[in-house]
């Protein structure tokens, strides 16, 4: 194998998305009846919102404990808009879309541009706000029952059945992940890494902090509320059970437990923690149990997270064992 | 009309001095290592549900009541030792996240280790009501109202005459040089998670009787008492105690004249405001970066 195509295969944003491709198109073949599909499906969905928010928590260093409001309020703006007002479900979802990056913007701005952890608390009082409206408002959302939402219909044709949706949920996160890569490889990620590193070094070096941080804020809701719409439109339905403070934490938990500042450990993440609780059912009482240990011991004892201990671990153990260099 | 009023207000004040007790937890904790404490609202719930369990088992109330902040301020210094100080060095992010898993994962042994239910305890002191000015108040309120003061005049005492919390506050205003005149930095750090768990079960123990207990009570008293915090001033003592009063009587208000399906947002939306228009808090102090 060429130097050239060998570098090219170990960049993360052509081999490992490269691999991740590899992978979705594989699994269907492990995947026996729909309810499998169904995991799978919904582990895509935890991984798209995953590798939105690993760019806020990983290289924006800020962390939001409100991300599962705005999954929310796209999975509501889709349900709400056709079913009540007659909407498209393209033109509903762009709507939920375009309004979370407008709310994300608007709460952001002013916080932001303070120094500190104040992003947490203002997107967990956002998060449990709009938890509360939906569960409230139920002239229009169903209030605690949920509403039923209509199949997403493209060129005439009606999206339908697990089948179908793995493959536009598969897509989706292919999309998503390259994006995050090429986000993070850009003149913006570069200026965000400088803002991990040290805040007032970054801005003395010209970048403009609060505005980068902004961004990433606002392209991390926009990304959970798109697939948010893409989750209520499959699963046909929608309930405020998803939206609370809880899931927010699970949010948290896959991208921590999958590796900070790792697009792929948030999309590993995501598939560990929502295939989990399945393996562990009857357990269900300990599943809060498992979550509160998961993030406590990842963060102790690994707080680099899963997949990139897992490239340190491999890579010094290929140097150790391998060949004296070239 | 005033009657109603002064309802609406005896009972924002009876819960607002729980969110208070609990916004000093916060703020304890905050002072002594930055960390926001996000299990502050589990320390809440493991009093209340511990007394009714304890009870249950047959021991008399005040016993019960004892025992039950014993537990609870044992399970604060055991989440220091063995969660927060093998992660020391880390981050304030990391720190936080460390918080909430111990908050989820507290909720959760409550949950297997007592059970699901909703449970009442009964009042110190029986539950005739009081009739003041046309408004009525319980007892049990005033039992809350005289805990909160009790607490604030003793925690009042410990940092200003106490030679102990005068090194928390050392450490508080600067740990390092707290620690070069010889304090002993990571006892204070532990202290103040055993202080605020102490805080957080008092407030569950006299507030149970009147809201009811079970093991997700935490959520809310924990993160309205965040609220109240934030309020307040993050890490100021009083702040905390007249910024809970305001979150619980802005509560009361609101779900008598407003809405009371969204009595639980009001606290939230507080906390949206503070941070846009006064992210410092009533008391907090402008503080500047040293680089």
């Amino acid at each position: 194998m060429s130097q050239a195509l060998k570098r090219k295969l170990a960049d993360p944003r052509t081999g490992g998305l490269l691999g991740l491709a590899a992978v979705i198109a594989v699994l269907p073949l492990f995947l026996p009846n729909n309810f499998y599909y169904d995991v799978a499906i919904g582990a895509g969905l935890s991984a798209i919102v995953c590798v939105g928010l690993n760019l806020l928590i990983g290289y924006a260093g800020q962390i939001s404990l409100g991300h599962a409001g705005f999954v929310g309020l796209g999975a509501y703006s889709s349900a709400v808009l056709t079913v009540e007002f007659g909407w498209h479900p393209l033109a509903a979802m762009t709507a939920g879309a375009l309004g979370v990056g407008i709310l994300a913007f608007l709460v952001a701005r002013p916080i932001l541009r303070l120094r500190g952890h104040y992003l947490a608390m203002a997107t967990l009082g956002l998060g449990i706000i709009i938890s509360i409206v939906v569960n409230t408002e139920a002239e229009y959302t169903g209030g605690p029952d949920g509403m039923t939402v209509p199949s997403l219909m493209f060129f005439g044709r009606e999206l339908y059945g697990e089948a179908v949706w793995y493959w536009i949920v598969g897509a989706a996160l292919l999309f998503t992940v390259w994006l995050s890569l090429n986000l993070i490889a850009s003149p913006v990620g570069r200026a965000l890494r400088a803002v991990h590193g040290s805040e007032p070094a970054a801005e003395i070096a010209g970048v403009d902090t609060a505005h980068y941080k902004v961004l990433v804020f606002v392209i991390s809701a926009v990304i959970a509320s798109l697939a948010g719409s893409l989750g209520a439109h499959y699963a046909g339905f929608v309930s405020p059970a998803n939206v609370g403070f809880f899931r927010s934490i699970e949010l948290v938990t896959m991208v921590v437990l999958g590796g900070m500042a790792s697009t792929y450990g948030a999309v590993v993440g995501a598939a560990i923690l929502t295939v989990l609780p399945q393996l562990l059912t009857g357990l269900e009482d300990y599943e809060h149990i498992a979550f509160g240990l998961i993030l406590m011991l990842t963060v102790i004892f690994m707080p680099r997270g899963l997949v990139p201990s897992f490239f340190t671990i491999a890579r010094n153990r290929l140097a150790s064992a391998g060949a004296p260099p070239p | 009309m005033f009657a109603e009023f002064l309802q609406f207000l005896l009972s924002g004040v009876t819960v607002g001095a729980a969110y208070g007790l609990v916004a000093l937890g916060f703020s304890i904790i905050y002072n002594a290592s930055h960390v926001i404490n996000f299990a502050q609202g589990e320390f809440v719930m493991l009093g209340g549900m511990s007394t009714v369990f304890l009870m249950a088992a047959g021991l008399p109330m005040p016993v019960a009541v004892v025992l039950a902040v014993l537990v609870t301020v044992v399970l604060g210094l055991l989440l220091e030792k063995l969660a927060i100080e093998p992660a020391r060095g880390a981050g304030v992010v990391p720190l936080i996240i460390i918080t909430i898993g111990a908050s989820i994962f507290l909720r959760g042994v409550a949950q297997v280790a007592m059970d699901r239910e909703f449970h009442a305890m009964p009042p110190f002191t029986g539950d005739a009501p009081i009739m003041i000015a046309g408004a009525t108040i319980l007892p049990q309120s005033l039992w809350v109202f005289g805990g909160m003061a009790v607490m604030g005049m003793l925690l009042w005492y410990f940092f200003a005459r106490a030679r102990f919390g005068k090194a928390m506050l050392a450490t508080a205003y600067n740990p390092l040089a707290a620690r070069l005149i010889g304090v002993n930095t990571r006892l204070v750090l532990l202290c103040s998670f055993g202080l605020s768990a102490l805080l957080g079960s008092v407030a569950g123990i006299l507030l149970a009787p009147i809201t009811f207990t079970s093991y997700d009570v935490g959520i809310m008293l924990g993160l309205k008492g965040f609220c109240a915090a934030i309020l307040g001033g993050m890490g100021h003592g009083a702040g905390a105690v007249v910024g809970g009063l305001i979150v619980g009587i802005a509560e009361a208000m609101g779900a008598g004249y407003i809405s009371s399906e969204y009595k639980d947002a009001i606290a939230f939306i507080i906390i949206l405001l503070v941070l846009f228009f006064m992210p410092n808090g009533l008391f907090g102090k402008r503080t500047t970066e040293r680089v």
